[in-house]
């Protein structure tokens, strides 16, 4: 193919070197070139927040960036958040929604973890309408929302817990 | 016997998965030598196809193959009738479903017209592109009314006129009713369309290996097996040959139930003829056009009744759209009809529609499917009925409720399982009670609303009721095995989308053969594991596939027993199941495990008994005889903004009785989605179509609001169970419940909200805007 760059990205902690089409999208690169296909694409024009990751820290929309603009930086999807599927692995925050059945078809729920991760490292204890405000954007069409704000505080309070406790953080 | 896992509020077996990002969706399925699928669509609403040059798009880089409706031979073919018109008296039904590509005219924008296939999305995107249809427009029919006229363009010209069917229903004489009534109140109301919007668009994937000659088809689809069977005779397969999968979906809410689409036939065509998968995954923008959508039609209706209150009949004829095809039948207007009565006795009944083609994405149900709009109709005519008799609206329900001891209660129509509208069993009035009662009706009338209302707020309250038929048949199966290891798996055909048909499905076997539900294994949606069935729709998972697993598990619970009793030299009688084993009762020494008594089932050697099967499985079917009635009351506390007409809602009170629970924490979900949804559809969602192009002008989640985490309230849900007759588990669907009367409580909250202004609430979706030109007009008309 014409113009493939090469790009050098980390996504959840391993380096990725692949050779791209620049306009290929990062939503995109990560599901198909990567296999990391828990980032979900619901709309693919920034909207819904399914596709969310974390950029150097900070949640993106992975839909509207392109593969290219990640060269050099640090992603962390879904899949960072535990070691596997087994219930005694889940993060403080997945347990919270497995709890509250913050999940229906489950399709959002990766970018919703993904907004609230940094989210909840700022605002440790967050009241109901900082919840409702940090997950906004993140469109959800089956749980009317109530029981991921009750997640959330679950959760909140979970790795308040943790923190807390003689481990230090998981 | 005290249940251990019924009506628990267990957390679900499918979360892990999904949570870790590990759950597979169509979208994820990845194999070696895979292509890729864009569609060229229709441009236009309306028009004669002259050309379809293809040529550049075949020489783009990467494309390996580009079809058009022609390329398709003897495979091109109208997609079947779902469902057949019902044997009513007085049913007119043209048949029209659509072809997989466009031939020689588009009705609807967004109607593919070319397959480009390439070695990726993009590059196909980029042939597409490059595809040339040269067009000769017509008017697009997109008015109800308009389309009736005698000059009116035809969506189908061989049908003579835009009527797709016309149906009357009638019981009693409603004449007569209205020559006896005291009051007549009669009004026009229009319901707009919507998009159910799941937030996974659809998808296949197709693979068709040379070698085994088997076709695998991951399909984001609400009824696998149907699918299965009609992909086999379309491609002149063995239906084992086929094997449909509907792995992970992410919401379906009806149009995943939609079949066939012509997505769903063409790439499984194209996976065998260039013998390589092939995935097509909608973008949200086709989604917008490419997937069905529902809820317009404009009604006259009339109620009559007597001075003090009684409800003699009702009179409602309206106009459906069905959008440019007609392949789902007539389950949507039918519903309509049915719905439309409600809880009350409504002694004389005419119920007349006629079906409409026009140039828009064709109409299939979305959840609640045609009940929303004539649960609408009846309480607002009943709102409107109240207010001028000056009665109290809730007191004006009360008084027309069917009795508690008439069920099973015959409504004398035609439902849309074809069988007569009969409510299994119900009981109304602790409904509508603890429906007041928990909104606090009494104490917001008397106290709350005057205070606010002095402080300038403009608060409204109201309260609706429905009823709604759910769990048709025809039928569901199941398979239940316990494994030689213990561990039981559960196999069944409907699909799932979200509604926890995982774990609800493992409490109904973990009842039965005392297994803990996480130990149970439920695989749904996959015909190389089980294929009968039909699908997931009409709230009748739980209902239908759920019964006969209860079922097939009695039928294991039964095995386990007698070959215990025999193991532990024990009575059948004095067998208990608990915690994997099987032990005499009072003696918990003498046990032996579920897995040793499998094991024991299925021997290598020796004989099994004559007459007996091997190993502890059972196979059962479940098809009711009627549908079951869940029922249940909306309230609603809302405040509108006098300058901007924004609308917040500060409570919002489900009442409903969907019988038995099997998992309250799942039936509570899905109804605050459904209420969500229902929200969106009374203030925030509206397709706006464009008149004279028909085009649709926000096909984007950027002009398309769907409700946020900031517009949609707290639901509080009360529960009552009154068992299904019609079931051994007493359960009735719960899918649609929130969904559907949203509409009517919006509206009537809203009026009282604004009661100084005397406006009259007869259409849904409202938003700012237009409840503003509402107010204005009721303003500056008086
Ligand atoms: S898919 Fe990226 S915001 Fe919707
Ligand atoms: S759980 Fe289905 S969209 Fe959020």
């Amino acid at each position: 193919m014409e113009n493939l760059f090469t790009v050098t990205v980390t996504v959840n902690g391993r380096q990725y070197e692949r050779a791209i089409e620049p306009r290929l999208l990062l939503s995109d690169f990560l599901r198909h070139e990567l296999g990391l296909t828990g980032t979900h694409v619901g709309c693919e024009h920034g909207v819904c927040g399914a596709c969310t990751i974390l950029f150097d820290g900070q949640p993106v929309r992975s839909c509207i960036m392109l593969a290219v603009q990640a060269n050099g930086h640090e992603i962390q999807t879904v899949e960072n958040l535990a070691l596997d599927a087994k219930p005694e692995n889940l993060h403080p925050l997945q347990v919270g929604f497995w709890e509250a059945h913050g999940l229906q078809c489950g399709f959002c729920t990766p970018g919703f973890l993904m907004t609230l991760l940094p989210f909840l490292e700022e605002h440790p204890d967050p009241s109901e309408e900082e919840i409702r405000e940090a997950i906004s954007g993140n469109l959800c069409r089956c749980t009317g929302y109530q029981n991921i704000v009750d997640a959330v505080k679950l959760a909140a309070g979970k790795m308040q817990e943790t923190q807390a406790g003689p481990g230090g953080a998981a | 016997m005290t249940t251990r896992y019924l009506g628990k509020p267990i957390k679900r077996n499918e979360d892990p998965q999904l949570l870790t990002g590990q759950a597979q969706f169509v979208d994820d399925v990845d194999l070696p030598e895979m292509l890729h699928v864009a569609f060229k669509r229709s441009d236009y609403a309306h028009a004669r196809i002259v050309s379809v040059d293809v040529e550049a798009a075949k020489a783009m880089p990467g494309v390996i193959a580009v079809y058009v409706a022609e390329d398709l031979g003897d495979y091109w073919q109208p997609s079947p009738l779902l469902v057949p018109p019902p044997p009513a008296q007085h049913v007119v039904f043209n048949e029209r479903t659509a072809g997989q590509l466009a031939k020689d005219k588009v009705r609807l924008v967004g109607e593919p017209i070319a397959m480009v296939i390439a070695r990726s999305r993009y590059l196909a995107e980029d042939a597409a592109e490059t595809i040339f249809v040269q067009y000769e427009p017509l008017d697009p029919v997109m008015d109800l009314e308009a389309a009736l006229a005698e000059d009116s363009a035809l969506v189908h010209e061989g049908v003579g006129s835009n009527v797709a069917a016309h149906v009357i229903q009638e019981k009693g004489s409603y004449e007569t009713a209205r020559a006896e009534a005291d009051v007549v109140v009669s009004r026009r109301m229009l319901y707009d369309r919507g998009a159910s919007a799941p937030m996974e668009t659809r998808g296949v994937v197709a693979h068709y290996d040379a070698l085994s000659q088997e076709l695998v088809v991951w399909d984001s689809t609400q009824a696998p097996i149907p699918i299965r069977n009609g992909l086999a005779s379309m491609l002149g397969l063995s239906e084992r040959q086929v094997r449909v999968i509907a792995p992970f979906v992410g919401g379906g809410f009806g149009p995943k139930i939609m079949m066939f689409y012509p997505e769903e036939t063409l790439i499984p065509w194209a996976a065998i003829r260039l013998e390589r998968p092939v995935k097509w995954i909608e973008d949200r923008r086709e989604h917008f056009y490419a997937t069905t959508q529902e809820r317009s039609q404009l009604h006259d209706s009339e109620i009559a009744l007597t001075r003090d209150g009684k409800i003699l009949g009702m009179k409602d004829v309206f106009l459906h759209d069905t959008g440019a095809y007609i392949p789902y039948g007539l389950t949507v207007p039918l519903n309509t009809q049915c719905t439309l009565l409600g809880p009350y006795v409504v002694p004389h009944y005419y119920s007349e529609f006629r079906a409409i083609f026009t140039n828009k994405t064709i109409v299939t149900p979305y959840r609640g499917a045609g009940r929303q709009q004539g649960v609408f109709v009846m309480e607002r005519l009943l709102d409107l009925a109240a207010k001028e008799m000056e009665m109290d609206p809730l007191e004006l329900r009360r008084q027309n409720f069917i009795p508690p001891d008439q069920f099973p209660w015959n409504n004398e129509i035609i439902y849309q399982d074809f069988s007569e509208l009969t409510y299994d069993s119900g009981d109304y009035e602790p409904i509508l009670d603890k429906a007041m009662d928990m909104i606090g009706w009494e104490d917001f009338r008397e106290n709350e609303q005057p205070r606010l209302r002095a402080e300038g707020k403009h608060v409204g309250i109201g309260l609706v009721m429905y009823v709604e038929g759910t769990g048709i048949g025809p039928y569901e199966g199941a398979r239940v095995h316990v494994e030689s290891s213990g561990k039981v798996t559960v196999v069944t055909g409907v699909g799932t989308q979200g509604q926890g048909h995982y774990t609800s499905f493992a409490q109904v076997v973990a009842e039965a053969l005392g297994v803990p539900p996480e130990d149970i294994a439920v695989t749904t949606g996959d015909t190389g594991q089980f294929d009968w069935g039909t699908g997931t729709f009409a709230s009748r998972g739980a209902v239908v596939a759920g019964s006969a697993i209860h079922a097939a598990a009695e039928m294991v619970r039964e095995k386990a027993i007698q070959h215990a009793a025999e193991h532990l030299e024990a009575r059948e009688e004095d067998i208990e199941l608990a915690d994997g084993f099987a032990q005499v009762r009072g003696s918990p020494d003498a046990r032996v495990s579920l897995a040793e008594l499998a094991a024991n089932a299925n021997p290598l050697r020796g004989a099994v008994r004559p007459g007996t099967e091997p190993g502890l499985e059972a196979t059962a079917y479940f098809g009711p005889e009627m549908g079951a009635t869940a029922n249940g009351a909306h309230a609603i506390i809302l405040e509108v903004d006098p300058e901007t007409f924004d609308v917040k809602v500060h409570r919002y009170v489900v009442v409903h009785d969907c019988g038995t629970l099997i998992n309250p924490l799942i039936v509570a979900g899905q109804v605050h989605g459904g209420v969500a949804q229902g929200l969106g559809n009374a203030f925030y969602e509206q397709l706006v179509y464009d008149d004279a192009s028909g085009q649709l002008l926000n096909a984007s989640f950027m002009d398309y609001l769907l409700p946020t985490s900031e517009t949609v309230p707290r639901v509080e849900v009360g529960h009552e169970e009154t068992p299904s007759p019609l079931n051994p588990l007493g359960v009735k669907g719960a899918g649609e419940a929130g969904a559907i009367p949203v509409g009517p409580a919006f509206a009537q909250a809203i009026e009282d909200a604004l009661a100084d202004t005397d406006i009259e609430i007869l259409e849904i979706p409202l938003s700012p805007n237009r409840l503003f030109e509402i107010v204005r007009r009721a303003t500056t008309e008086t």
